[in-house]
């Protein structure tokens, strides 16, 4: 492997660290909101709301039930409209981040609805707000499960932007395709794999280790 | 203290409309230990969490201290729910906090200044004797100390009444005693009203002073507890205290045979 592909891969890993870093940070600002709406307007949650619980549940249905390559294709206008490109990595944060923010609705969903009724109904007899009950007591609660929910997400958004790169959106797996499949260069292909899978595993044990960690401060165990 | 009147719940199911409550009347006189008491389903525990409003009744007005709390719209009734105290048979501690970190949430609910919130949980934690247990987690604790923490919490605010949701239904027979011990020493100390459910006679012997009884969703009889155990009128009622006296004939027996050896 000579200089220049070295040069390359730098280059992929960097695109995709760039693309997996915004990607999170969007997709998990707007799973945050649509999680943590989806179990207040829960029937029997402390904002009831059975009709927007239902809309915003049948939204999420409906792009989660669409291939990824499909709906970056949809958002492409989208990514024009906000980053003026449909091309490169900044242009596929925008469709990573709608198509992965479902996914992590969903996940940070079952993260707070591990936490007991009893703990939310403590709060509320004591007089807590909604707002209190949830950024006091249902998301610091599940944080354990919320960790580990979102860096199965976080996983999740490394494998989109292998995917995306098919289309354009550079980073390893554009490379993995450009390089090591349409140019039949293995050792490219070899290494953009080893380098995704390092990547994930560094992604799941820095997970690992905050939930432990958490754990062992709230358990004294783990 | 406590005025209900004509207080109805339903719950809506599949199979229908089940009364759970029905014209329910009741008077508790302020500082008072008073006891409710039914079999399991009898609708006790809907009607302690009606009085904060936790299960919404569909009719009928509660009182408390002068305030309609059945007519408080959202704003007034969280105000009036920090007065309010309540305790729970699974505790419902958090996790995420420390003890001092849990009896301190009612005070930041209120907005109290962080050294007033320092010096108040200190008091209220040796008065439940758990002073040495501040930066612990809840995990760490005995089913009875994280009771006495629940008690901690619900009384941090000063509230001016208890409610006790089956609290001891899930601690063994010696610390549930010493439970009890605390809620009467409470009582008298700082003269608070307390409201509690339960299905154990010992409970009610233990602490209580007034007490209903409940059945299908009715009060079927209200007294004192003596006269609850001595003349007991209402069916339910008779069953409670019909286990009681099938124990004591049994063992005036063996007592009698014993003697007899």
């Amino acid at each position: 492997m000579n200089n220049d592909l070295i040069d390359l891969l730098w280059e992929g890993l960097l695109e995709t660290l760039y693309m997996v870093f915004w990607s999170s940070l969007f997709a998990l600002a707007m799973g945050v909101v649509l999680g943590v709406t989806l179990v207040v307007t829960d029937k029997g949650g402390i904002l009831e709301a059975p009709k927007l619980n239902k809309v915003i549940s049948t939204v999420i249905n409906g792009v989660r039930s669409l291939p990824l390559i499909i709906l970056i294709v949809l958002l492409l206008p989208l990514s024009r409209l906000i980053v003026g490109t449909t091309l490169g990595p900044t242009a596929a944060i925008v469709s990573l981040s709608i198509g992965a923010a479902p996914f992590l609705g969903r996940i940070i969903e079952s993260a707070l609805k591990e936490v007991s009724a009893g703990k939310i109904e403590a709060a509320k007899a004591v007089g807590a707000t909604p707002f209190t009950i949830i950024f006091r007591v249902l998301i610091p609660e599940a944080m354990p499960a919320l960790v580990r929910g979102i860096t199965i997400g976080i996983i999740g958004i490394t494998e989109f932007t292998a995917v995306a790169g098919a289309i354009g959106a550079g980073g390893l797996g554009s490379l993995a395709i450009r390089f090591g499949y349409q140019r039949f260069r293995e050792d490219v292909l070899i290494a953009t794999v080893l380098l995704i899978i390092l990547l994930v595993q560094i992604i799941q044990w820095s997970g690992d280790l905050l939930v432990k960690s958490i754990n062992k401060k709230r358990y004294k165990f783990e | 203290m406590i005025h209900i009147s004509n207080l109805s719940k339903s719950y809506k199911t599949a199979k229908g409309v089940i009364p759970v409550l029905q014209n329910i009347d009741l008077f508790i006189p302020k500082g008072d230990i008073f006891g409710i008491i039914g079999f399991s389903g009898a609708g006790k525990s809907t009607l302690i969490r009606c009085l904060n409003r936790l299960e919404e009744p569909d009719s009928g007005t509660i009182e408390i201290g002068g305030k309609v709390i059945t007519d408080l719209p959202e704003k007034e009734l969280r105000q009036a729910r920090q007065k309010i105290g309540m305790i729970f048979q699974q505790f419902n501690l958090l996790d995420a906090r420390t003890v001092f970190q849990n009896v301190a949430f009612p005070l930041e609910v209120a907005g109290h200044p962080k050294p007033f919130i320092r010096a108040r949980v200190r008091e209220i934690l040796d008065l439940v004797q758990l002073g040495d247990k501040e930066n612990v987690y809840p995990f760490q604790l005995s089913g009875g100390q994280k009771q006495r923490v629940g008690i901690a919490r619900a009384l941090v605010n000063q509230p001016d009444l208890l409610l006790s949701d089956e609290a001891t239904s899930a601690l063994d027979p010696q610390t549930t005693y010493s439970i009890l011990e605390l809620l009467r020493e409470i009582n008298r100390q700082l003269k608070l009203t307390i409201v509690l459910i339960t299905h154990e006679l010992d409970v009610l012997q233990h602490v209580c002073n007034n007490m209903a009884v409940i059945e299908n969703g009715r009060i079927v009889e209200t007294g004192t507890v003596e006269k609850f155990f001595l003349n007991p009128e209402s069916d339910t009622a008779k069953r409670f205290v019909h286990i009681i006296d099938h124990y004591r004939e049994k063992r005036s027996v063996m007592e009698g045979v014993g003697a007899g050896i």
